[in-house]
């Protein structure tokens, strides 16, 4: 498939899903009545649901799920393993920490940019002893074991909020967030997410030509002029602002860092670099048909995205790992 | 014209010492062979040329220029290098991956071009890789693969070659055939330096040999005065034959004395 029919498609896609995020919702509305609001039209009722409710929703879908699309695809690309997620770093378990702080101790009531500050906050503290661990070494090995640490102290630290506690209510309001949603989302929480995750997205654009060289390693990497030092800042400064912006509005949504570069891998020739604009796409079209599937399945209590992106993204994920595994 | 100079140039991996005391001159226009036993320091050496591993004293000049002070994309398109070992971690087919070649002549953000192009095609017919084009290379025997990754140092078409251990998994008839091709290199005025295990091709298509033992440069000049009968009993422990058939130079290593 062509360079350009891909990425065109998948555009077109993540367009789709955000017209349907518009448009799908707990109080059903004519398409009628969506068409004249987005021609600038339209009674209030529907303005009001459509412009004030729904569309932050739609929109901090499809930028979440960009994020952890091109994140996962660098991340992939630069650790150059393909098991590798957003999450390997601990960047976002930092971040989640932070909104648990912010939720355990009340911060969250205060304010409503005060969960997400203080999730972006631990973000950069996950990235800053990351880089301590780390230290100066190349080896994508090292950063993965020092990111391994850093995650599993901060899921220590969220548990220990769980466990400490003072009342079922503080515990299931922890646990909820921790399952990553989009509901109730205002224009505010896009102000916070938006400018966080479009930084982190052209610095992890930034280094595709890179990411292509070290196919060969890291000595054929830097024969053929690359900066490794100066990649592996980028990369990390741009997961930590972008994943930990996307973190701190829609919660830990795991698996579409990890599958949607897989998705697209086969539809290109293969090489990191080629797979970080289309991954993000379909990882905005991806999460945002996810979060419309959240508001269609009937339930009795609300299901949560993160649970919905498990479940939807196992299956096709074993599909194309059982048609492409024997080139690993 | 790409000329490397060492000068008392020593390497520690970590806290090992693995090469002491290096002066060499490797002028262009000239197939130069890095020989030794297992673990002399011959990869290193030719890393160290490329500024992969810090000198913890002396240095190496590339054109008279130190190499740690060479931006790392200006020395990309100067010297081509093929690394050890045959590292492919994403299954790329031959062509997307001799393409890698060229990046360094890509400006950035910009498409390949047809001067790309076409250096890719010289790399894939010099390499003879061209029934293996559209193949995906992590599929490839280790003697195909070999081939495909000495054509992505080829692509570079760079004034200067390293290659390290390029015969390795090569059945003989590709094994003179990538022989006869750097020479050709070296011939149009490239350097061309490789490190190479079988001293018989060493000996008979090397301008000059460079013998490495224990870290340190024992023997520097043509093939005939470096690979001498004592200096294989002494550094590789084995009795050998030195001679020639057809005019051709051969050493053939007979028994092992510890």
């Amino acid at each position: 498939m062509s360079r350009a029919l891909l990425i065109g498609g998948l555009a077109v896609l993540a367009v789709v899903a955000g017209l349907l995020s518009v448009a799908v919702g707990a109080v059903p509305i004519a398409w009628a009545r969506i068409a004249a609001v987005l021609a600038g039209g339209g009674d209030d009722v529907a303005r009001t649901i459509l412009i004030d409710l729904r569309l932050p929703r739609a929109l901090l879908g499809l930028a979440v799920g960009a994020m952890l699309g091109i994140s996962g695809a660098a991340m992939q690309g630069f650790l150059r393993n393909p098991l590798a997620e957003p999450s390997v770093l601990g960047v976002s378990s930092t971040a989640a920490l932070g909104a648990v702080i912010a939720l355990y101790f009340g911060f969250a009531t205060l304010h409503l940019a005060a969960l997400p500050v203080l999730a972006i906050l631990g973000a950069f503290v996950g990235l800053g002893v990351l880089a301590l661990l780390s230290g100066r070494s190349e080896s994508p090995l090292t950063l993965i074991l020092a990111g391994i640490a850093v995650s599993t102290l901060a899921v220590a630290g969220t548990s220990l909020a769980l466990n400490m506690s003072p009342n079922p209510f503080a515990a299931m309001e922890i646990m909820n967030w921790l399952l990553g949603s989009l509901e109730d989302r205002s224009f505010q929480h896009v102000a916070i997410a938006l400018p966080c995750i479009a930084l982190g997205v052209v610095l992890l654009l930034w280094d595709g030509r890179a990411l292509d060289a070290l196919t060969l390693g890291e000595d054929g990497a830097t024969s053929l002029g690359v900066d490794l030092r100066r990649t592996r800042l980028r990369l990390l400064v741009g997961i930590a602002i972008g994943v930990g912006g996307a973190v701190a509005i829609s919660g830990a949504i795991g698996f579409i860092g990890l599958i949607v570069p897989h998705l697209v891998r086969p539809l290109t020739d293969r090489s990191p670099g080629a797979i970080l604009l289309p991954s993000l796409l379909a990882g905005a079209a991806l999460l945002t048909l996810a979060d419309v599937a959240v508001r269609i399945i009937p339930t009795t209590a609300e299901l949560k995205l993160g649970v919905v992106t498990a479940f939807l993204g196992v299956p096709i994920f074993l599909v194309h790992l059982m048609r492409e595994r024997r080139l690993w | 014209m790409v000329t490397i100079a060492t000068q008392g140039l020593s390497v520690a991996l970590g806290r090992r010492p693995v090469l002491h005391d290096v002066d060499t001159r490797l002028e262009p226009g000239a197939l130069i062979g890095v020989i030794g036993p297992n673990g002399a320091g011959k990869s290193t050496l030719v890393r160290a040329l490329l500024g992969l591993v810090p000198a913890t004293s002396g240095g190496v000049a590339i054109d008279g220029v130190p190499v740690a002070a060479i931006r790392r994309a200006d020395l990309a398109r100067r010297i081509a290098y093929l690394p050890q070992g045959q590292t492919l971690h994403w299954p790329l087919t031959v062509e997307r991956l001799v393409a890698l070649g060229r990046l360094p002549h890509l400006a950035p953000f910009s498409r390949i071009g047809a001067a790309d192009l076409a250096a890719i095609d010289r790399a894939i017919a010099q390499a003879d890789i061209g029934h293996l084009r559209g193949r995906v290379a992590t599929e490839l025997s280790g003697g195909e693969r070999a081939r495909v990754l000495l054509a992505r140092a080829l692509a570079v078409e760079a004034d200067a070659l390293i290659a390290d251990e390029p015969l390795a998994a090569l059945d003989p008839g590709h094994q003179l055939e990538v022989m006869a091709l750097l020479r050709v290199q070296a011939e149009a005025g490239a350097l061309v330096v490789a490190v190479l295990h079988d001293l018989t091709l060493a000996a008979r298509h090397c301008d000059r040999l460079l013998l490495l033992h224990e870290g340190r440069l024992v023997a520097d000049g043509p093939p005939d005065t470096v690979l001498t009968a004592e200096r294989m009993a002494e550094i590789y422990g084995v009795r050998a034959w030195i001679g020639r058939l057809e005019g051709r130079r051969l050493v053939v290593p007979l028994d092992h004395h510890g």
